[in-house]
């Protein structure tokens, strides 16, 4: 308390410039004149008696200090007049402050970029109450080498009243066609059970959200709207609450409208900017009926009970499946081994991308650690140059902390500034880097640049500062003082230990260096090589066009219930699409026959039940199944190895027919002719499939695996309500939806015709993500090696100009000017090797933990390494040839007579 | 510039919030003129030191100080005791009364009121 009164008087003195000079000296002169007149009474003559009076009183200067110091704060004071010399002294040399800043902003700004893109996908918490009790929930069948493979009404409730749980809710995610307006338009949707905002933890800012104990077995007809949709649909009604609308041609009605700031949870934006959420328990229509055997293919999430932790819950979990599958053992074979795992929703959410950016952080600290090192050298050099200003001020009585303090004021200030810098750079350029970021990316639109990434940059400055200003500082104020007087200012030697921190410095920069460039070589030969994978089917000139057929609740009023019906539009919409300009072919087929990163990959495979070797849904391995129009293969590009195509006589009334490829024949008809086998993919419908044709192999599932085993059922046998619309040929892309919209509407005015695009875009697209740690990783080993570069010619020139004494005597005494040359390159070599053996050797230990986002090169890529080790030597020895290159050419008379 | 020990320091200020409590209000030459009487010469202190002293009590809000004049008609600063003096004199006085009795009563033990 005391103490605390101090210190702001002290603080307002020190901020007011509140001086107690004036009053100190009235006091002592009249504390002296009190004394001189006392001593005088006691019969001392004058001056003696000034003179003892003085003595008495004490050193008025020492007084005067300790008077000054106790009014105002000295620390502070220091400081400040340490960063008014700091200033200065960085003012006095421009050319080194520029490159130290510059250096440092590059490090600190790159840094901070990946920041605040990890602080917005990982960091940062998801929005929602208590987000540590979210959880996702997957149901494995690993004996059948299935996973994410959803999960069925029985096993919902039985997770509900498992007591785990506060509340569970499964969901879809879709569009729907929201009708009544003046163009059917498609809106973002998520069908979910009702306990779905419950489970989040949160409400409506107008009306309410689904009641979780409704027990209504199919869609109750209530929505919940996004704020957005109700602004741009509705004007932002305020009497919506109860209002109607027309989803898939049946009627709803608004329940409540989400507040402005909520963000549904999912992986990619679209799902994240879902605007509809529709209740249902999923266990009447459309829904298949509530069997254990009938797995839904939905998400699932559930919030924990309070103070459950993850661990815990597993294993409740664990033993709840396992007294389940006893239970019902007809529908849980032992085989199948079905299991349930828990994962964080925010990890569930961020997924692989986690390892990508964790990569980036990794190489962009590399890059910072790098830039440190390089102004460390910097300043280590600057040492030399300063030598003899430290030591007049040490000779001059200034104590060896009180100079250690300045030296690091001065280089946190300039780590400081760089930071700065390098913050301010990024805060402009924040708009531009951002269209960088690969669309795909989760949470993309939380990355911001704020406060908290702000603070980031100002404390990985300030501790980069101290860190390796440190060293610096220390080593400068520690000159040995006569040497030092003596030497500088003709050709000295430096001292051996700054010399030596120099070639550490250099190396440990040449090692970083290689690491990244390592990172980076086999990042681009994973990428390359995933760009020039054979893919199988032919991306060029094709453009796909969605449109999606109404599901309504009730299949009676469905116009298109059966597949001859749809038949019918769907041969229509073909016939108009190819009388388009410059449409080659047509074809039909749903989502899942879209190639690459489309719908909700894990979920859109369905159970094969072979003939005479499975049962029931719940032992068959999950299969991808497309279901496509005849012309799909060739238009697409995919080639019939055996057996024959669809025709246009496969139709509902004639026998089912369905096409596999090479990997689904190897993987499930191991050593048998799998034409003619029957299959089984509907568990409710006991109708067989033949296998009638096997294609060749395609990248259509990801571009990284090859051979995922494939199906395909024909359109006009099995319809589908997620449509895509393939054309091939001359396309006008920007005027083809248009035409498209034109022709399918001119068939049924109601169908929403949306999301064009071709499928070389398609392609770019599911590589973004790896070319953007690619191309960040190897910006990042470009600079990387820049400022390498710049460390080895910095340290040679340093060297050369160390010894120009000695190389001018031997120039003088007869040396080859090649030798010279020799000799320098030689010291430059010697540092690349040893920066190279080191940076191989952590290059071996970084490459194993990325060998996750390799693709078709091993993480000891002989190539890459010895590549790289030799563009890092070959860069090292063309910086220091230009030192090398100024030693040959002194000319010895000269440099003899300035020495 | 030999720094005095904190127990000196310590002391010195005791002495002056003791001093002001005696006299009352005070100038500076006056208190260090007080304290020389009292202590003998045994506390030779540079007078000058005083000054910072006695700055940092009223920054801590012990004492307060104010020009006045002097008994010889001269400007002077006097200083006087706060309430908020008064109160630590009182427990400092009492602390310190319990750490001389204590260590005056381990000087006062003899070998064989031990045994």
């Amino acid at each position: 308390m005391k103490s605390l009164r101090r210190f702001f008087i002290r603080l307002a003195n020190f901020a007011t410039g509140q001086r107690a000079d004036q009053r100190l000296q009235d006091e002592l002169a009249e504390h002296f004149a009190f004394q001189v007149d006392e001593n005088l009474r006691a019969g001392i003559p004058p001056t003696e008696a000034r003179r003892q009076a003085a003595i008495k009183l004490g050193a008025a200067e020492a007084i005067r200090e300790q008077h000054h110091a106790e009014q105002s704060l000295p620390f502070i004071e220091n400081l400040l007049s340490d960063l008014r010399y700091a200033v200065r002294m960085l003012r006095k040399s421009p050319g080194f402050a520029l490159i130290a800043i510059a250096t440092m902003a590059l490090g600190v700004g790159a840094t901070t970029a990946i920041y605040s893109v990890i602080d917005a996908t990982l960091l940062h918490p998801l929005p929602y109450p208590n987000p540590a009790e979210l959880v996702h929930l997957e149901d494995y069948l690993p004996g059948v080498t299935a996973k994410a493979v959803g999960i069925s009404i029985p096993e919902l409730r039985d997770l509900q009243s498992s007591g785990i749980f506060q509340y569970v809710s499964i969901y879809g995610f879709g569009s729907v066609n929201l009708t009544g307006s003046a163009q059917p338009a498609r809106i973002a949707f998520k069908p979910v059970t009702p306990a779905y905002f419950t489970v989040l933890g949160v409400n409506a800012q107008l009306g309410r959200t689904f009641n979780p104990n409704d027990a209504t077995p199919g869609f109750n007809l209530e929505v919940v709207i996004s704020d957005g949709l109700w602004r741009r649909e509705f004007g932002a009604d305020p009497h919506i609450i109860g209002k109607t609308l027309r989803l898939d041609n049946d009627v709803y009605h608004v329940v409540g409208v989400m507040a402005p700031g909520f963000r549904d949870e999912g992986r990619s934006t679209e799902e994240r900017n879902t605007e509809l959420w529709a209740a249902s328990n999923f266990a009447a229509d459309p829904a298949p009926p509530p069997l254990r055997s009938n797995r839904l293919r939905l998400g699932a999430i559930a919030r924990l009970k309070p103070g459950l932790s993850i661990a815990a819950a597993q294993s409740r979990l664990d033993a709840l499946v396992s007294s389940l599958a006893k239970q019902y053992p007809e529908d849980y074979p032992v085989q199948a081994e079905w299991t349930v795992r828990l994962i964080p929703l925010s990890e569930a959410l961020v997924g692989n991308v986690r390892q990508s950016l964790l990569l980036l952080f990794g190489a962009v600290g590399l890059v910072l650690l790098i830039s440190c090192v390089n102004v460390a050298n910097l300043l280590l050099a600057r040492a030399s140059a300063r030598g003899r200003e430290i030591a007049v001020r040490q000779a001059l009585g200034a104590a060896r902390m009180r100079l250690l303090r300045q030296l690091l004021t001065e280089s946190l200030l300039l780590f400081l500034l760089g930071g700065i810098a390098g913050f301010a750079v990024l805060f402009c350029a924040r708009k531009f880097l951002l269209q960088l970021v690969p669309e795909s990316l989760p949470r993309l639109n939380d990355i911001s640049i704020n406060w908290s990434v702000l603070a980031f940059a100002i404390a990985a400055s300030l501790a980069a500062g101290l860190i390796f200003g440190l060293a610096p500082a220390w080593m400068m104020s520690r000159l040995d003082l006569t040497s030092t007087l003596r030497q500088e200012g003709r050709g000295s030697n430096g001292s051996q230990g700054r010399s030596r921190a120099r070639h550490i410095l250099v190396i440990s920069e040449l090692a970083f260096s290689l690491v990244l460039l390592v990172a980076a070589g086999l990042l681009l030969r994973s990428f390359w090589d995933l760009f020039q994978v054979q893919l199988g089917f032919n991306p060029d000139r094709v453009m796909a066009i969605q449109t999606w057929l109404p599901v309504p609740n009730d299949p009676a009023t469905d116009p298109y219930r059966t597949a001859t019906q749809e038949a019918v539009l769907l041969r229509e919409i073909l016939r108009r699409n190819r009388t388009l300009p410059g449409v080659e072919e047509a074809a039909i087929g749903n989502l899942d026959s879209l190639p690459l990163g489309h719908g909700r990959d894990d979920l859109n495979a369905s159970p094969l039940i072979r003939e005479g070797i499975e049962l029931r849904s719940n032992q068959a391995p999950p299969i991808d199944t497309a279901i496509v129009s005849p012309e799909y293969f060739h238009l697409i590009g995919i080639t019939l190895v055996r057996g024959r195509l669809f025709s246009g006589h496969d139709l509902e009334d004639t026998p089912s027919v369905a096409v596999i490829n090479q990997a689904a024949a190897r993987t499930y008809w191991p050593g048998q002719d799998p034409l003619g086998k029957r299959i089984r993919l509907d568990p409710t419908k006991p109708v067989w499939t033949s296998i009638v044709g096997i294609t060749a192999d395609a990248h259509t599932e990801s571009l990284a695996d090859d051979g995922t085993p494939q199906l395909y059922l024909s359109i006009y046998q099995r319809h589908a309500k997620d449509l895509a619309i393939f054309l091939r040929g001359q396309l006008d892309s920007g005027a083809i939806p248009a035409q498209v919209r034109t022709q399918v509407q001119s068939v049924d005015a109601e169908l929403p015709v949306f999301h064009a695009e071709t499928l070389d875009d398609v392609l770019s697209n599911s590589l973004s993500v790896r070319r953007f740690s690619m191309e960040m990783v190897a910006l990042f080993a470009a600079t990387a090696l820049l400022l390498a570069a710049l460390g080895i010619y910095g340290t040679i020139s340093y060297l050369v100009n160390e010894q120009t004494r000695e190389i001018a005597i031997r120039l003088a005494l007869g040396a080859q000017r090649s030798n010279i040359l020799k000799m320098v390159l030689r010291q430059g070599l010697s540092l690349a090797a040893a920066g190279a053996a080191a940076g191989l050797a952590g290059a071996l230990m970084v490459s194993h933990l990325m060998a996750g986002l390799l693709y078709g090169v091993s993480p000891t890529d002989l190539t890459t390494f010895a590549g790289v080790t030799l563009v890092l030597t070959t860069v090292a020895l063309a910086a220091s040839t230009i030192p090398a290159l100024r030693a040959m050419r002194l000319n010895p008379i000269t440099t003899l007579h300035s020495e | 510039m030999i720094e005095k020990p904190d127990v000196l320091q310590g002391t010195l200020a005791l002495m002056v919030l003791k001093t002001l409590d005696l006299i009352g209000q005070q100038h500076g030459y006056g208190i260090a003129r007080r304290i020389e009487q009292i202590s003998g010469d045994l506390l030779d202190v540079n007078q000058g030191t005083l000054y910072p002293l006695l700055l940092k009590l009223e920054h801590e809000g012990s004492i307060a100080s104010q020009w006045g004049t002097s008994e010889n008609n001269r400007r002077a600063r006097f200083y006087r005791l706060t309430a908020a003096g008064r109160k630590q004199l009182q427990t400092e006085t009492r602390d310190w009364e319990q750490t001389a009795a204590i260590i005056a009563r381990f000087f006062n033990v003899k070998a064989e009121d031990l045994a």
